[in-house]
């Protein structure tokens, strides 16, 4: 079985690569991101997390324990898988499908905001647009990425920004986290052979 | 090297199988949306090329294609048959000429569907709908997903096949199919409706239901033919339902928590009761239900990229 | 036109004769001589074996009635190309060959063309259809002098009626040549019954379909006191009753074709029609007993059963696919790849089952004769170093169903004398 992983590449070169956020930076990214969400949003009232696997659903989940913990409210979390609508399909063999969880309450009037990692070309996120346009009519999206690492295809622009990082298209950036890959960073380097 | 066309359980490594019902365990939330679509079978054209009459399936797969936005064409043949249908060739030819991305294809006779994928004369994909008495591959695969989901695994578990197994397209691909996944399959039938070198598929076989039941996970029972009574397969179809057939009192030595499935459609009184076939145990509404989504990843995974993810012995790079 | 005895003389030089040492062969006016004729053609045969002309006792010529697969030119033609020089043409054709009427058409058809010797094989019942007998006497009588009655393509199943048939060519040293198939075991079969008819739901055709009806045919043979052929001889249980049979004296002889030498029913899982034969292709075994039935004479005679279909009857459905194959132009190639190069049989033996046997079964007084001085002369040359790939387009025949398509096979045709005059030469069917 095929999986691919978008818009990432498939492995850097290791003694190139450098950590640009360490596992204490991820953590502060991430409440600092959470504060940001509540601070908008008036207290993430009708707030529903989104992630898209499968690094994006468990910051998702992340975001969701840390706003839990900070206001004192629980807020909907899921995940969307975008593969169905990927706009790249026709290049790879057919990939195997992440887990599509929407929460019980649905979608519909409320505002949902979209977790992912990293966002680069953003078709991940258009194809997560178009999804959501099929499962029902929120009040509002809004993106919260990682990482930003530029390079935008699409008009597409994330909300709140755990780091930029300005990448040339020679580099790639790649996640670790604790769940998947057993530890925590941000590497960027030259892609690998 | 991948595998353009679904022909047969036998092609499918259980990593196939797997990553046919785990798709399919994804695509089966379509069906509880309000918008029961997605895109990406958009401009790709489906044929269902029936040469044998069957609504149900046909509906389907229709099902399936539609909700992966796919068009869909449906075309009722009669094949090379002395009606004097238009022969399977200048069909597939036709079809050809058509742009058909996928052909959805049941035809009366065995190796229908491997000679229109290996004849030469089409380049699509070719998706078995049941060929004769050989295979009938997406029925299996609706088979396990339901019994995955009500059983919560395959592997491991004790499935009984009943019923004319000789005739049975059904049978075989879940011969294949179960045991790759696992299973442990035991046939039941009369000696008459077992194919000589049955010993030498991987499962069981009995001549006698009853003690088979009570260690069973789930039973499924083929639909018997009556016009198979003309033919001397057996007596009388009194004597068939009393020794093989699953009425309540044979229900009741099945474990609690055992299913019953039917591929459909059914006779009742003869092979299954009314009674067996409306119970709680009985999953042949949710197998049609299931046939959709099951459908649907099959069409995926086949069309949905550059080339199909069956059969495919490259290795996963982890996301 | 008869064979041309007003043409060449012919010096083939340095083959092995019969396999054997190598020696002059002599060819003038038709016949055997014993020394070089002065002012003949001199045909090469260094590293050639020459070996009788070769008879086949069971050939389908089509015609009348299914030209679009073959005519008995161009059947003749394939038959040539395959080194031989008299074949038997089956009388399931259209009208069938119950009358002496269309047994003498084919026989003049045959001498017209001038390719091979065609002696028409009678049918047993009218219409082949197994109930009232053929008038098998006028066919005896008529012009084409028929010998071997057979109603091919079905079986004569009913006992009495069989029994009848062989008491009833004994008048005029006829022999009846049984499709050995039990109607009702065989209903819609498809392919050898076994494991792999299971697997791929192909209703199965069971051995013991074929070998009851022998078993009865050669007791019904000693009953009577009156020759029975078995044709196309497919499984390991009939080679052992015709060997039983033999070994009580009964008037048996049988047959085996090239492709039941070689081919075995796994080719049969991708479902290409082209192995879609009746008897069907069975398992390595049964191939393995009929090898060795040829070898020890249990089987007497190799003969192709050639049966040319039209290209639309095989690219199709395999239930709905003709049966049969073509078999003229491989015949001896095959035969030396499964029993020369595998040592089952010499030459010499080639030359006993692919024409002397058949000769005498078939009462052809003409073939089958080992280079008697006076005999006519029907030969053919056979380079056993050539090799050739099967290129259906390339051959003689009309149709193209071949089994052998693309497979390699030993040995090549350069010559063969009909009467004395050349059909093939240089490897090449000589046209008239």
């Amino acid at each position: 079985m095929t999986i691919q992983s978008g818009a990432r590449s498939s492995g850097l070169n290791p003694t190139a690569a450098r950590a640009v956020l360490d596992a204490p930076a991820i953590d502060r990214a991430l409440t600092r991101i959470a504060h940001e969400i509540l601070e908008r949003t008036g207290g993430g009232e009708d707030v529903l997390l989104l992630g898209i696997p499968t690094r994006g659903e468990i910051l998702g989940r992340r975001l969701g324990a840390l706003i839990s913990k900070f206001e004192g409210r629980d807020v909907p979390v899921g995940s969307l898988d975008v593969t169905m609508y990927r706009d790249d399909l026709r290049m790879k063999p057919a990939r195997a499908l992440g887990k599509t969880e929407i929460p019980r309450v649905g979608i519909d009037g409320r505002l949902v905001i979209l977790v992912d990692d990293v966002l680069f070309s953003g078709r991940t996120v258009r194809a997560a647009l178009d999804a959501l346009n099929d499962l029902g009519r929120p009040r509002a999206i809004q993106l919260a990425v990682l990482v930003d690492r530029g390079h935008r295809e699409l008009p597409i622009r994330a909300d709140y920004v755990g780091k930029n990082l300005p990448t040339s298209l020679r580099e790639a950036v790649e996640v670790h986290l604790q769940e998947t890959d057993g530890r925590e960073s941000v590497l960027l380097g030259v892609k690998g052979e | 090297m991948a595998n353009r066309h679904l022909l047969s359980t036998a092609d499918l490594s259980v990593d196939d199988a797997n990553l046919i019902l785990d798709t399919a365990e994804e695509l089966a939330r379509v069906a509880d949306r309000a918008i029961k679509k997605l895109p990406t079978l958009r401009g790709r054209t489906v044929v269902n090329l029936f040469f044998e009459d069957s609504t149900r399936t046909r509906i389907s797969f229709e099902t399936a294609a539609k909700r992966l936005s796919a068009d869909v064409i449906n075309f009722s043949a009669k094949g090379s048959s002395v009606s004097k249908g238009e022969s399977l060739k200048d069909t597939a030819l036709t079809l050809e000429a058509m742009g058909a991305d996928a052909v959805v294809v049941r035809h009366w006779a065995s190796g229908g569907a491997y000679r229109l994928a290996n004849a030469g004369w089409i380049r699509s994909s070719v998706v078995n709908a049941g060929d004769g008495t050989h295979e009938h591959p997406t029925q299996a695969l609706l088979d396990a997903f339901t019994l995955r989901r009500r059983l919560g695994s395959v592997a491991g578990r004790r499935i009984a096949i009943v019923g004319d197994v000789l005739h049975s397209r059904v049978a075989r691909s879940n011969v294949h199919l179960l045991a790759t996944l696992g299973a442990e399959v035991t046939l039941v039938a009369p000696p008459t409706l077992l194919p000589l070198g049955v010993d030498g598929w991987p499962c069981a076989h009995s001549y006698d239901l009853d003690p088979v039941l009570p260690k069973c996970d789930a039973v499924m029972m083929l639909r018997v033919q009556r016009e198979r009574m003309s033919q001397a397969f057996f007596p009388t179809e009194r004597e068939y339902s009393r020794r093989y057939g699953l009425h309540a009192a044979r229900m009741a030595m099945l474990p609690e928590h055992a299913v019953v499935m039917h591929p459909g459609p059914m006779n009742r009184g003869l092979e299954i009761s009314a009674e067996v076939a409306d119970s709680v145990r009985s999953t042949i509404t949710e197998q049609v239900a299931n046939g959709v989504s099951v459908r649907m990843a099959v069409l995926y995974l086949l069309l949905g990229g550059a080339e199909s993810a069956i059969g495919n012995d490259e290795k996963g790079s982890a996301r | 036109m008869s064979a041309d005895n007003s043409g060449y003389d012919y010096v083939i030089k340095g083959a092995r004769v019969l396999g054997g040492e190598p020696g002059g062969v002599y060819v003038s006016g038709g016949v055997f001589v014993e020394s070089a004729p002065q002012g003949a053609r001199v045909i090469d045969g260094d590293g050639c074996v020459v070996l009788p002309g070769l008879v086949d006792l069971h050939t389908h010529l089509r015609e009348p009635g299914r030209e679009d697969a073959e005519t008995v030119l161009t059947g003749t033609r394939a038959a040539a190309a395959g080194g031989f020089t008299a074949v038997h043409a089956m009388a399931n054709t259209d009208p069938v060959a119950d009358t002496a009427g269309v047994v003498e058409q084919v026989w003049r058809l045959g001498r017209e063309a001038g390719y091979c010797d065609v002696r028409p094989v009678g049918a047993v019942t009218v219409g082949l259809k197994g109930e009232r007998l053929a008038e098998l006497g006028a066919m005896a009588d008529s012009a084409a002098r028929v010998r071997v009655f057979s109603d091919d393509g079905h079986c004569v199943s009913d006992a009495a009626l069989m029994r009848r048939a062989l008491e009833y060519v004994k008048a005029f040293g006829g022999v009846v040549a049984q499709h050995a198939q039990e109607p009702r075991l065989t209903e819609g079969a498809q392919m050898n019954e076994g494991e792999l008819s299971g697997v791929l739901g192909l209703q199965g055709w069971p051995s013991v379909a074929e070998e009851a009806i022998i078993a009865r045919d050669v007791l019904l043979a000693a009953h009577t006191d009156s020759r029975l052929h078995v044709c196309h001889l497919s499984t390991a249980g009939s080679v052992e009753i015709v060997r039983w049979a033999k070994s009580r004296g009964y008037p048996v002889t049988a047959e085996v074709t090239p492709h039941h030498l070689l081919l075995t029913e796994d080719l049969i899982k991708g479902y290409d029609p082209v192995y879609k034969v009746n008897p069907p292709l069975r398992s390595a075994s049964d191939v393995e007993a009929v090898r060795a039935g040829l070898a020890d004479g249990t089987i007497d005679v190799v003969a192709t059963d050639h049966a040319p279909h039209p290209v639309e009857a095989k690219d199709c459905e395999w239930a709905v696919a003709a049966m049969g194959m073509l078999g003229l132009e491989t015949a001896l190639s095959v035969v030396q790849r499964t029993m020369v190069e595998t040592g089952l049989l010499d030459w010499a033996g080639v030359a006993d089952r692919m024409s002397v046997r058949p000769a005498r079964i078939g009462g052809l007084a003409e073939h089958g004769r080992l280079f008697e001085a006076g005999a006519a002369a029907n030969l053919v040359l056979v380079d056993p170093q050539a090799s050739r790939v099967i290129e259906p387009k390339g051959l003689q025949s009309l149709s193209r169903n071949t089994p052998f398509a693309g497979m390699k096979l030993p040995g090549a045709v350069v010559a063969t004398l009909l009467h004395g005059s050349a059909t093939v030469l240089d490897g090449k069917v000589v046209e008239r």
